[in-house]
């Protein structure tokens, strides 16, 4: 049988607040233990959460990217549970009436676009932090976490692959700090993942009885964990059992899924709006301001790459991956109009290559978008070729020179022979030299052909315009 | 819905609270008449009203997003029953 799988996401993001989502502790990461706990956070008896604007504004915007509804009035709920990490007993969530509903995000995968709806977007605080190591047969708490804000985002079960659930977790990482909601530290936990997997049998409208993985917290376990879990659930199937409702966790050192939870010990969460904290009105003005302040998104940024520069949708959406990226591009392509693919190339593969490998990102790249401009301008220009480009951009990269492209290009002697007369020179001196490879061509060899062109670069140290050196070849060798 | 004792003890039981037979026969008295208050305000027809989710007709103010709370580690630690390393200790609990 041909099987289905049917995939849905929720992930937290933390959003990038100075102060916690009810009380004035700070979120800075990092902190000795318990030193950014305020009373609030420890859930002192009488004490009162009081929201924080930065984190209503920060989900706003984000509801405004997705294109979603920005509900008003929005309501926070308690929901009970007992954990050590959690004093309240409860964490403060959203239920009915959550700040952001429906919305969409169009992903790329190699073969297609495509649409995948959110479900909700809701605020939350986070909890604390257990530590099980042993402190005498007792658990330490750090409650420098509690009260972090988090936004859950909860898609439609609309993914069919792991592919395209990492290529929406992706679009989802990049929307987020491109809009300045969230760093996106997923070592520092900022941006986590747990994912809805069923399958089906291709062709079925009914969805399988799903299991929650927990805890992805990188692109390549989302990945194995969904590839795992799918086959899991396939097996169970094709021998006849049937898939029991549970939550599971990953394993990222056995690369498996296991047990963590089932159904009938999953908590009745008993979610009831928080009578300490009144409905949040959000004015119409309030979200014209903030929609003012947003930044031109990547999925507008991609259409007009499209539209104004000719290159291809996977270019577009490469180089709208993250912000900084566009933006470098866009600040090459500025000086550059004409040459939007040169520029694409270049920062797609050079520079991206070499940041790569440098485990840099392109807000320190050491060569800046105009000195790359000007570096493809020579190589427009003909002065240099693509080839004799590289290795000025190896000087630029090293900071040689002041990073002066046209000292570079005279000092290495790599500018390109584009002087005719001194191209047939060199043509003919190749061509008397090889006398048995004109004889080749003459009688249909056209590999012959290529190996004259490659004599002719290698007199010139490849300084020869290779354009220049396959048009005058071919009148030479037609013309005798 | 009518209660009985032994849905007491057991709620009772469920909340840690040790209660005697005349407590329970008491809160069993309580618990009943609270349930006919629920039946009645249960038996208003409010078809067409919005529900409210907080009995006030107001709005929630909001905080500037600022650091007001400094370290008071050493305080609020002052009256926990154990801390070390600055982590507050508790049974331990592994889900």
């Amino acid at each position: 049988m041909q099987w289905e799988i049917v995939i849905g996401l929720e992930i937290h993001a933390q959003l990038s607040t100075q102060s916690k989502i009810f009380s004035g502790a700070s979120t800075a990461y990092g902190a000795m233990p318990n030193t950014q706990a305020s009373i609030v956070d420890l859930a002192l008896p009488g004490v009162l959460p009081v929201l924080n604007r930065g984190a209503v504004e920060r989900a706003v915007k984000f509801g405004l990217a997705i294109g979603a509804t920005i509900n008003s009035p929005s309501i926070f709920a308690r929901k009970n549970y007992f954990y050590p990490d959690l004093p309240k007993g409860y964490q403060i969530s959203q239920y009915e009436r959550p700040i952001v509903e429906g919305g969409n995000i169009l992903i790329q995968t190699e073969e297609a676009e495509k649409n995948i709806r959110l479900t909700r977007a809701h605020l939350e605080e986070d909890a604390g932090k257990s530590l099980h190591e042993d402190f005498h047969g007792m658990s330490g708490i750090d409650l420098n976490r509690a009260g972090t804000p988090l936004l859950e985002i909860v898609s439609e079960p609309d993914m069919r692959s792991s592919a395209e659930a990492v290529a929406y977790a992706k679009s989802l990482h990049s929307l987020v700090r491109w809009i300045g909601i969230c760093d996106g530290n997923m070592q520092e936990g900022s941006f986590r993942c747990d994912a809805n997997v069923s399958v089906r049998p291709r062709g079925s409208d009914t969805y399988g009885t799903r299991c929650e993985i927990k805890n992805l917290n990188s692109f390549r376990f989302l990945e194995k964990a969904i590839e795992f879990e799918a086959e899991r659930q396939i097996d169970i199937l094709e021998d006849g059992g049937s898939v029991r409702q549970e939550t599971r966790l990953y394993d990222a050192n056995k690369g498996e899924t296991r047990t963590m939870r089932s159904k009938e010990d999953a908590n009745d969460y008993r979610y009831f709006p928080d009578p300490d904290l009144l409905p949040v009105e959000i004015s119409p003005d309030w979200i014209d301001q903030l929609r003012e302040a947003l930044p031109e998104l990547p999925q507008a940024r991609r259409e007009r790459y499209v539209t104004e520069f000719g290159l291809s949708a996977y270019d577009a959406s490469v180089l709208t991956g993250s912000r900084e990226l566009s933006d470098y591009f866009e600040a090459t392509v500025q000086r550059l109009p004409a040459q939007a693919k040169l520029c694409a190339n270049w920062i797609m593969g050079e520079i991206s290559a070499r940041l790569n490998k440098a485990d840099m990102d392109v807000a320190s790249c050491p060569v800046a978008p105009e000195t790359l401009a000007a570096l493809l301008s020579r190589v427009e220009d003909g002065t240099v070729s693509g080839k004799a480009a590289k290795t000025v951009f190896d000087s630029l990269w090293q900071g040689e020179m002041d990073q002066q492209v046209d000292a570079i290009i005279e000092a290495k002697g790599l500018k390109q022979i584009s002087d005719d007369s001194a191209i047939e020179q060199q043509v003919d001196d190749v061509l008397a030299a090889n006398a048995h490879l004109v004889a080749d061509f003459r009688s249909g060899k056209e590999k012959a052909f290529n190996a004259l062109v490659g004599q002719v670069m290698k007199a010139t140290q490849g300084k020869a315009n290779p354009a220049q050196v396959n048009a005058i070849l071919r009148k030479k060798l037609s013309g005798q | 819905m009518t209660l009985s004792i032994d849905d007491v003890k057991q709620v009772a039981d469920l909340a840690y609270i040790k209660i005697s037979e005349d407590e329970a026969e008491a809160a069993l008295i309580q618990l009943s008449d609270i349930f006919k208050l629920i039946e009645t305000m249960q038996a208003v027809d409010t078809s067409g009203v919005t529900p409210m989710s907080h009995a006030q007709d107001v709005v929630q103010r909001l905080r500037e997003d600022r650091v007001s709370d400094s370290d008071q580690r050493a305080l609020y630690q002052s009256i926990a029953p154990q801390v070390e390393e600055g982590l507050y200790l508790v049974p331990k609990v592994i889900e």
